[in-house]
């Protein structure tokens, strides 16, 4: 596949190296969130450019799964939490009370850290996302299932299971099920909450290069506390630190040549 | 491959306002249904609460302290005997079941952890902290009052007993289970006997769990008016103090005195109804805070 | 050389150490495991003497006994019919009403409930629990039945009258606010603490992650709940609502002031009936010879039906919490 060495880092990883001239599709700017009176991430302003993976890294609590649960406003469940300032999806401003959640949800799909099944089966857990919103005729239902289980590399392996219950997988099989959920809804955007932290490794080197090949068609934003995985996957990468961003940049750049002193600690494992 | 993957990604993004409103229907009915039903619930338990202070409160007197039920057709009076008869009854109970339902509730959680008989007891335990209480009624009258010849206090507080066992056992239980087991390896790498390691240390690390099992299973039986029915029946006037024969008791009382004719009778009921509402009430607030302080401890 | 280490070690605690007395280990043990076996004692003891003592009914009667709806002090006949369908329909009536008011309960507590109100509205329904059942049946006879009677009973009545089916199920002969339906719903107000607060603690347990995923497709709050959690909390919700069941059936107290205890079959739902519990009660003391027996074989009856409910409840609710 086209997972061969890119980047003139060498080294570091194989990720595709970054792309100039990609257009912003999640613009933030000024950022806050608080828990409650605890501020949660402090003045936060970058970009996330289409069709690119960025990685968000940083220590534990440092405010990078925060970040990522504002996209989707998925905090919004928890009324002592709250955000201000913009996040503006293709210019529209989805901290705004007239955004309509549930769309928003479904235009900016999430996995989480943990395989999440739904209670169905194989073919329900995707058809209940894609019927949301959509009425499809039966055959063409069919293809979305059948393509968004191809894109998650998961056809051939459940193709002849679609009616068994989706909890009876593996871990790894569940966590490529949860993502085939989100892109059969097609949304713009995928957010990956540390999403092989739970996982072995082949079943996490099966969906890092899943990965690679949903950034052709979706922007993906990826939390991570595993910095060779960042390496490895992404072309952007942010990092945190107690609720601010301290850096952000093109991976290879981060890696290589950080701006900033914090950066290269935490990435050498001098702290976190 | 690329190529050919963007080209379908480049079409416009989806427009806004895709969403059925059927389905925003639902969820607000769902929503509109469920506060509904919440607020019935507490509703009810007002109505039940307001009414049982309202009349209770019309109908207490130092006199419902102090004197004797009175016979029909007679005026005044008061359940003084009836509300030592339940203390008494209740005391009996829960001094029987105390011991025992620790007991078992230790043998679930300690000696027989994991064991056959450890689950069929533990399921009919569950069972029984189910079961009809009118049958244990029976079961005891059968028992007891049988054999015995007559009505007595003593099988009152046996089928009490019965009723508040499996609340101590399963609290027991629950409270042991949440013990690390590490602690007990600690005691017994000492040298200590296993029972020296559950009472000294199971025992004390469990105790405010345990302790508010006894209450709660005090709080379930003081207002138990079917186990009595046919064990301690009733009576109006001051038992004996050997407990053989009639032993009057609130709960019975209360139903007897409820459904009569007299009005004196039935004020008589609501003083009780609302003083032993209140003691339950009363025992379960304190349970749940003994609970509570100990946890945040 | 371990082994003989190991006698070294174990001479010198030996003299070291002051005995406790092996009897108070044993004896605890024993104590311990006798105390356990109470409890199943207690349980065959009830089955037992309700067989022994109804035996004679069920001999007497047969099968019939089941059957047949004659209940008859003076002819010495006895039958179960009437007392059994009472216990059913009652429980019925209670599920129907109750089941959705408690899951509506344990949803908003779970999902809708600002977290502030969580702890109070919890405590209200589960002092709900504690209230005796006694203080049920006085409120049901004396507050709700005459509303009842008045609010719901007449109105329902003179509607329905002439109306072939619901003129016979919704009229009532006598508008006395007692009766199954008033039952029914006196049940269902009692068993709503135990469904919810069950039900509540199975939502809880369903994991966060799981909640969110569902949202993070773009669910509303009744997908979240119609498709994902009352699914995964599947079987065990049955189990709740079994034990729920398993208190209707056993009720007695409540029931016996508001169900008019009228031996009579009536395809009425406003009219008087009975149910096995409230019949033991209003009998037992005054029965003697083949109606004492008759009543021990619906005690028996009574056993076996709250005891296959309650073992299936059981049952649905641990294979969930194993899981």
């Amino acid at each position: 596949m086209s997972t061969i060495a890119v980047n003139a880092g060498g080294g570091i990883g194989n990720a595709a190296a970054a792309d100039a001239n990609a257009s912003v599709r999640i613009a933030v700017r000024n950022l806050d969130f608080y828990y409650g009176d605890f501020r949660g991430l402090k003045d936060i302003s970058l970009n996330f450019f289409d069709r690119q993976v960025t990685a968000l890294i940083g220590p534990s609590g440092c405010g990078k799964s925060t970040l990522l649960r504002t996209f989707n406003r998925i905090y919004s469940l928890y009324p002592e939490q709250r955000a201000t300032g913009e996040i503006l999806l293709d210019g529209q401003n989805v901290l705004s009370s007239s955004i309509d959640v549930n769309e928003l949800r479904a235009r900016v799909g999430m996995v989480f850290q943990k395989p999440t099944p739904f209670p169905m089966s194989i073919y329900d857990n995707i058809a209940f996302g894609i019927r949301l919103y959509e009425k499809l005729p039966r055959g063409e239902l069919d293809d979305r299932i059948e393509e968004a289980l191809r894109k998650a590399a998961l056809w051939d392996e459940v193709k002849d299971k679609l009616r068994q219950s989706g909890m009876g997988l593996s871990g790894g099989q569940q966590q490529r099920l949860c993502i085939a959920r989100t892109i059969a809804q097609r949304p713009e955007v995928i957010l990956l909450d540390e999403p092989t932290s739970a996982l072995d490794p082949i079943s996490t080197g099966k969906i890092e290069e899943l990965i690679e090949q949903l950034r052709s068609e979706f922007t993906i934003v990826i939390v991570t506390h595993n910095m060779q995985q960042a390496a490895r996957i992404s072309q952007y990468t942010a990092f945190m630190y107690l609720g601010e961003l301290v850096e952000f940049g093109p991976t290879a750049k981060m890696f290589m040549n950080p701006g900033k002193k914090q950066t290269q600690d935490y990435i050498t494992g001098r702290f976190g | 491959m690329d190529t050919a993957l963007q080209d379908k990604t480049i079409a416009a993004p989806a427009p806004w306002g895709r969403v059925r409103r059927s389905r925003y229907v639902a969820d607000r009915a769902l929503k509109i249904i469920c506060v509904l039903f919440t607020v019935l619930g507490a509703t009810v338990l007002g109505w039940i609460l307001l009414m049982l202070l309202y009349r209770g409160f019309g109908a207490l007197s130092p006199a419902v302290f102090t004197e004797t039920t009175p016979g029909p057709g007679s005026e005044g009076g008061g359940i003084a005997n009836a509300i030592v008869g339940s203390l008494i009854m209740t005391a009996l109970g829960i001094i029987v079941a105390t011991p025992i339902g620790v007991l078992a509730g230790t043998f679930l959680a300690e000696y027989g952890k994991g064991s056959k008989l450890a689950m069929v007891i533990r399921f009919v335990n569950d069972i029984l902290l189910a079961a009809p209480s009118i049958l244990i009624g029976l079961f005891v009258y059968m028992l007891m009052v049988q054999p015995m010849g007559g009505y007595s206090g003593w099988a009152g507080g046996v089928a009490l007993a019965i009723i508040a066992v499996p609340v101590v056992v399963r609290a027991t239980e629950d409270m042991l289970r949440l013990v690390p087991g590490s602690l007990r390896e600690a005691g017994a790498a000492l040298g200590a006997p296993m029972s020296t390691v559950i009472v000294k240390i199971s025992w004390k690390a469990a105790r405010a769990g345990m302790v508010t099992g006894v209450i709660l299973a005090t709080a379930r039986i003081a207002g138990e008016t079917a186990p009595l029915l046919f064990t301690a029946l009733n009576n109006t006037f001051w038992f004996s103090p050997n407990l053989m024969g009639g032993v009057s008791n609130l709960p019975v009382t209360i139903y007897q005195f409820a459904l009569a004719p007299y009005s004196n009778w039935q004020q008589l009921a609501w003083a009780g109804a609302l003083i032993i509402t209140l003691s339950i009430l009363a025992l379960s607030i304190t349970a749940r805070l003994l609970l509570r302080k100990d946890k945040v401890r | 050389m371990a082994v003989l280490s190991d006698e070294v070690v174990m001479s010198n605690m030996q003299t070291v150490r002051r005995r406790t007395s092996p009897g108070f280990d044993q004896g605890f043990r024993w104590a311990s495991y006798g105390s356990a076996l109470v409890v199943l004692a207690v349980l065959a003891g009830i089955l037992g003497a309700m067989l022994y003592g109804g035996w004679p009914a069920f001999q007497e009667f047969g099968f019939s006994f089941i059957t047949s709806s004659v209940w008859n002090v003076g002819e010495d006949q006895y039958g179960a019919w009437v007392a059994i369908s009472g216990t059913l329909t009652s429980a019925l009536i209670a599920l129907v009403i109750g089941v959705p008011i408690s899951i509506g309960i344990a949803i908003f507590l779970t999902q809708l409930c600002p977290p502030w109100l969580k702890r109070p509205v919890s405590t209200t329904i589960e002092l709900l629990a504690a209230v005796p059942s006694i203080i049920y049946g006085m409120w049901g006879l004396f507050v709700f039945a005459p509303f009842f009677a008045r609010f719901v009973q007449i109105p329902v009545s003179e509607l329905v009258e002439g109306i072939p089916i619901l003129g016979t199920i919704f009229y009532a002969r006598v508008p006395s606010g007692v009766g199954m339906m008033t039952a029914g719903i006196i049940l269902a107000i009692m068993i709503i603490p135990f469904i919810a607060s069950i039900a509540r603690d199975i939502l809880d347990q369903i994991p966060t992650v799981l909640r969110e995923s569902a949202y993070g497709i773009g669910c509303t709050t009744w997908e979240v709940v119609r498709y994902v959690l009352l699914p995964q909390a599947g079987v065990s919700i049955i189990g709740a609502i079994m034990l729920g069941l398993g208190r209707a059936l056993g009720e007695t107290m409540a029931v016996t002031f508001v169900i008019g205890n009228a031996n009579r079959l009536s395809l009425s739902l406003f009219d008087p009936s009975s149910t096995i519990a409230s019949r033991i009660a209003n009998e037992f003391n005054e029965a003697a010879g083949m109606q004492m027996h008759a009543l021990l074989a619906l005690g028996c009856i009574l056993f076996l039906v709250t005891f296959i409910v309650l073992m299936f409840a059981r049952f649905l609710i641990s294979r969930v919490q194993t899981h």
